[in-house]
């Protein structure tokens, strides 16, 4: 069978990430942010915003102090890339913040990082110390900073990460005011994912064709997945995007692919009938990386109840769509299982998710639907049965 | 000044007083004490000029900062899908027979606390475990016995 999936190697590879920046600060905040701009770089955490727009939005702010910060709470199940890029690459991430830092105007940048991966912090402060030490020798004004996380995976939605910084209840915030008006501190401030900045690197060093020239329309470039599940060979993969998802399987499944859920516990859930119409990417299914590949042997319904079990946990339940929608959600499912409640009630049910995506307020309650929506429409029976 | 009141005012001399210093000093505290005793809470709430309330509603929110009381080590076993389709029930149940608890329970000598934790980033390579910071990932029953061990010698 023909190889229909391109391998790419950007954000492994090894670069010399000061000469990078040398060049760069050479140039001025317009130029690096009009690069990022025309590679069509949009953000690898999951949700897709375009990185050169969000950098141009915090560079016009007026403030006497900017921030720049790399959201490193990589916590949707099925994903684990961040924590192998800054494991491998640890200098190039502090050289896309302080590119970022030089495109906006920020002089300060953190690294936030999950607590369940503390065991990276002893080499993290270490890269961290030579880094700022490396900045100072260039006389360029940035310091990078890492603040740790403490185990709740609503901290990955940008505002509720910034009230953890500033010392308080992970909450999202309203939006607007966007963080790059109103983000850490109050202060204008660019998050981006681990990923988005290494990226944002390597497009100024490479220049935006490259990155133009793989990809789609839609989306540019390539994406490191997380690949999981039954699967031969779970890993992570820096592939092009725009692949279709039958190419996917065949290259990465075992034969027996049954379901892939691409985006991670608040993705989407793929039956094998529609592998082959599906488009990994922006015009398709968006996905942070996660892909978790189902065989026969699977109960989807034991997959469903881990997820709505997951998001009924890490539900900050400060609004009520999603604390109660989530109870209700994982309540009702067991109901029609044991047969206490009939069939149609699923249907209710579909109608609770709708309403907790119009209804919540950030990401985690909009998005419980996405799971549960394919994988009733996709696995009817077995939920029931 | 008693022992904790002490380590506060340590940690805030590193940390800072203001708001956003109260997550490491949180940190700080979890990391030597295993959780935040209502002492603790207290403390830090005086050092940094906060109520005790708004220290503990920070606190309560996230769960690797306890504030009940848990052993020197705690063991937490990825529950997330892959790690689940994986057999970490096998590990559960495994840990529960050696250490004589059940799960969400803490050991009579309080050496180990024994915890599920949602999704711990290491999918491609489950069932996987964390001990304190440590990370064990690919065990099965028998290698979470042994890792389970060797901190049983290093426990005094």
């Amino acid at each position: 069978m023909e190889n229909k999936i391109k391998k790419v190697d950007l954000i492994f590879e090894k670069v010399d990430h000061l000469a990078i920046l040398d060049k760069s600060f050479k140039r001025t905040s317009d130029e690096i942010i009009l690069d990022v701009i025309d590679s069509g770089l949009r953000g690898r955490g999951g949700a897709g915003f375009p990185t050169g727009l969000k950098w141009k939005f915090a560079k016009n702010e007026e403030a006497d102090q900017k921030y720049v910060i790399c959201n490193a709470d990589e916590g949707e199940p099925g994903t684990f890339k961040d924590r192998e890029i800054l494991t491998q690459v640890p200098e190039k991430v502090l050289a896309g913040m302080a590119l970022c830092g030089k495109a906006i105007g920020a002089t300060e940048g953190y690294i936030y990082l999950r607590a369940e991966y503390n065991f990276l912090l002893p080499m993290l402060h270490e890269k961290m110390k030579e880094f700022n030490k490396q900045m100072k020798e260039h006389n360029f004004e940035f310091t990078v900073f890492v603040r740790s996380g403490s185990g709740a995976y609503v901290c990955g939605e940008e505002t509720a990460l910034m009230e953890s910084m500033e010392g308080h209840r992970g909450e999202p915030r309203n939006k607007p005011p966007f963080p790059t008006q109103h983000g850490y501190l109050g202060k204008p401030t660019s998050i981006n994912n681990v990923e988005t900045l290494v990226f944002a690197l390597m497009i100024a060093n490479l220049g935006p064709q490259m990155f133009k020239d793989l990809g789609t329309f839609d989306s540019r470039g390539s994406k490191v997945f997380s690949i999981s599940g039954d699967t031969p060979k779970a890993g992570i993969y820096e592939l092009e995007l725009g692949m279709s998802l039958l190419d996917f399987v065949n290259e990465f499944g075992d034969g027996d692919t049954k379901a892939v859920q691409v985006g991670g516990a608040s993705g989407f859930c793929v039956a094998r009938k529609h592998f082959k119409e599906t488009l990994i990417g922006f015009e398709g299914i968006p996905t942070g990386g996660s892909m978790m590949l189902f065989n026969s042997s699977r109960s989807m319904y034991n997959i469903l109840h881990d997820y709505l079990e997951f998001f009924e946990e890490e539900s900050c339940g400060q609004c009520t769509p999603c604390r109660v929608g989530c109870q209700q959600l994982l309540k009702g499912i067991e109901s029609v299982k044991k047969g206490v409640k009939p069939p149609p009630y699923l249907e209710t049910l579909q109608k609770l998710s709708d309403t907790m995506k119009i209804a919540s307020k950030c990401g985690l309650g909009q998005s419980v639907g996405n799971p549960f929506n394919s994988i009733i429409n996709n696995f009817r029976e077995e939920i029931i049965y | 000044m008693t022992k904790i009141e002490e380590f506060v005012k340590e940690q805030a001399d590193i940390h800072g007083r203001e708001r956003n210093s109260l997550m490491p000093i949180l940190q700080a505290v979890v990391q030597s004490e295993r959780f935040l005793s209502e002492d603790a809470m207290v403390a830090i709430a005086t050092e940094l000029d906060l109520s005790t309330a708004d220290v503990f509603g920070t606190a309560s929110f996230y769960t690797f900062l306890d504030t009940v009381p848990r052993g020197k080590n705690i063991i937490r076993v990825c529950k997330t899908i892959t790690c689940h389709m994986k057999g970490k029930d096998a590990i559960i149940s495994t840990l529960e027979d050696m250490l004589k608890v059940k799960l969400g329970e803490t050991t009579s000598d309080g050496k180990f606390s024994l915890l599920q934790a949602n999704c711990l980033g290491w999918c491609h390579k489950g069932p996987v475990m964390l001990v304190n910071d440590e990370i064990y990932p690919e065990i099965t029953p028998e290698k979470a016995v042994e890792v389970v061990q060797e901190y049983l010698k290093k426990t005094k």
